[in-house]
């Protein structure tokens, strides 16, 4: 099996190829200008892999939580490469992929999501699978859910942007942190590889971010009952 | 040359294909007036998470339609600008990935280039060269059209837009967003003349517009009447008089200045049937003439974006240039 995977959710551009279980990734810090970047990235792993479009069997990409456009980025550029060849796509939570990344067995993370909130979840190894130790969700630092028992490992830009709101809140459940670990294609594609295989890609119309985020604007009738 | 349109700048979604020797063979689009209704106005988050969802569905509908496979694309043409950035950029993603995939170009459009060609799709096309009125809901200029890709802008709105002003006046009288066309649905049941409210800048000897005024005009007059359902359609009626007598003059006098003989009319407000009265009238006293887009072109479109892009690359399509971005503010005269 060979699929392109794409993470954009952050400040990073990521893109993937998984050629029959190996990996070629690139990336790079693309601010909000993933749109220049991605293809040209994924251009230049088809090279190298001597892949073309014709080879691939699906589109991963992480579908978030993250920076709204870059998510639609990611989904968009999906949903044009799957629908080209009616290939499946899959998406990958972004918080998943930031577990991933670590390479540890008990994860909480905690990502930015401004507004003084983090995206936030926690993950626990198990069966060489990730299993979902506490809901995914949007949450002020000080309000995140504490997770169970100990030897947690802190991850991502969270623990540094709120080090100072997220660290006594989760005081004795952290063995350590690393904020600089961010979510990545080759992660993404480490994850969508098993699913992919049990055949739970997605027509590519169904493909869609997950914002978590979804009350953005008050109705006419709250903007009333607010004056 | 077969191109796919994607039409993604603001709250509608469209969608189609054209074909340079056989014409628009479909186009599909989604508005999500319904879904702002409830907002009064127009979220951009929202509306950028309703493209995603729209596209392939739309695009899926065109093939279907034209009976056209995806592999017999030439292009794909998007709108690169102006707009609003999020839902620009979710057409651009699609296509420009599409398009990679497929190996052929995608080609960024500008917005009202599409507009103002649109006529040219219609059953009695202009030629060139002539003055072209754009108004809508974000915009309101004049320009003289020389040929595809020579766009010289005369004039345009200092504040609002035309459509603009339709909308915040609908606003006014407890009309539903987005309450253009019932402000003209109002009007054409009110009597002429009970108000008279201002022309703004008809007789500025220049070919700039202002609706602003005309809005807190309005408001006022709106607050000195009684509120029962007569009065309503008399100052709809009063407000819509105003604006088409100034859109009808500034079109004569760019006529007149340009020496040019043939105007065009696009965008959502050029659907108005007052208007076109207008202008039609107007046109025949001074020996002008006057041409429209198809009505069912005259909103956001994807029909314009592929039309425009086939005019634009008759000679030949761009190699293929996978990068993407998008000019939420661009404006028509640069982008020659």
């Amino acid at each position: 099996m060979n699929f392109a995977a794409i993470e954009t959710a952050t400040e990073w551009c990521s893109v993937a190829l998984w050629r029959d279980g190996e990996i070629l990734s690139l990336e790079r810090r693309a601010g909000n200008r993933q749109g220049e970047f991605v293809l040209p990235m994924l251009e230049t792993l088809f090279r190298r892999a001597n892949l073309g479009m014709a080879d691939l069997d699906a589109i991963a990409f992480g579908a978030g939580p993250g920076a709204f456009t870059g998510l639609r980025i990611a989904c968009g550029v999906a949903q044009g490469l799957a629908f080209s060849r009616n290939l499946p796509v899959i998406g990958v939570s972004t918080l998943e992929a930031t577990a991933e990344e670590s390479g540890a067995a008990r994860v909480v993370v905690a990502l930015d999501a401004r507004m003084h909130e983090v995206y936030y979840s926690a993950y626990e190894k198990r069966d060489g699978g990730w299993l979902a130790a506490l809901p995914e969700t949007c949450v002020a630092p000080e309000m995140a859910e504490i997770p169970p028992g100990a030897g947690w490992i802190g991850c991502g830009n969270g623990f540094s942007v709120y080090a100072d709101r997220l660290g006594p809140r989760l005081a004795g459940r952290l063995e350590r942190i690393a904020p600089e670990l961010r979510p990545s294609a080759s992660a993404v594609a480490r994850l969508a590889a098993p699913r992919l295989a049990a055949g739970e890609g997605l027509d590519a119309a169904l493909a869609t971010p997950h914002y978590i985020r979804d009350k953005i604007a008050l109705t006419s009738s709250e903007q009333g009952k607010g004056k | 040359m077969l191109i796919l349109g994607v039409e993604s700048s603001c709250d509608e979604t469209g969608l189609a294909l054209y074909d340079s020797d056989a014409g628009l063979l479909a186009h599909a689009l989604h508005s999500q007036v319904a879904m702002h209704q409830e907002y009064g106005g127009v979220v951009p988050e929202l509306a950028s998470r309703d493209h995603i969802r729209r596209v392939i569905p739309l695009a899926r509908e065109v093939l279907a339609q034209a009976g056209r496979e995806l592999n017999a694309l030439d292009a794909v043409a998007f709108t690169e600008g102006p707009g609003l950035a999020g839902a620009l950029l979710v057409g651009a993603a699609f296509a420009k990935s599409l398009a990679f995939a497929l190996g052929v170009p995608a080609v960024g459009i500008h917005h009202l280039e599409g507009h103002l060609l649109s006529p040219l799709l219609s059953k009695r096309p202009p030629a060139f060269p002539f003055v072209a009125l754009l108004v809508s809901g974000g915009h309101t200029q004049l320009m003289r059209v020389t040929g595809v890709g020579n766009y010289e802008l005369l004039g345009e709105t200092q504040d609002d837009a035309a459509g603009e002003a339709f909308d915040k006046t609908a606003k006014l009288l407890g009309l539903d967003y987005p309450g253009g066309p019932a402000v003209s649905k109002l009007a054409e049941s009110g009597r002429p003349g009970r108000f008279k409210l201002p022309r703004p800048m008809i007789g500025s000897n220049d070919l700039e517009f202002s609706f602003s005024g005309l809005k807190t005009a309005v408001m006022l007059l709106a607050r000195s009447q009684p509120g029962d359902a007569a009065t309503h359609a008399d100052i709809a009626r009063a407000f819509q008089d105003a604006v088409v007598d100034v859109l009808v003059a500034k079109c004569m006098s760019a006529l007149q200045r340009t020496s040019l003989e043939r105007l065009v009319v696009a965008g959502g407000v050029g659907a108005n049937r007052q208007l076109r009265a207008g202008l039609d009238a107007a046109a025949a006293r001074q020996g002008f003439e006057v041409f429209y887009p198809e009505l069912e072109l005259c909103t956001d479109n994807g029909a314009m974006i592929a039309f425009a892009a086939a005019l634009r690359w008759k000679g030949g399509l761009p190699k293929p240039d996978t990068t993407f971005s998008v000019r939420p503010r661009w404006e028509l005269s640069l982008a020659g």
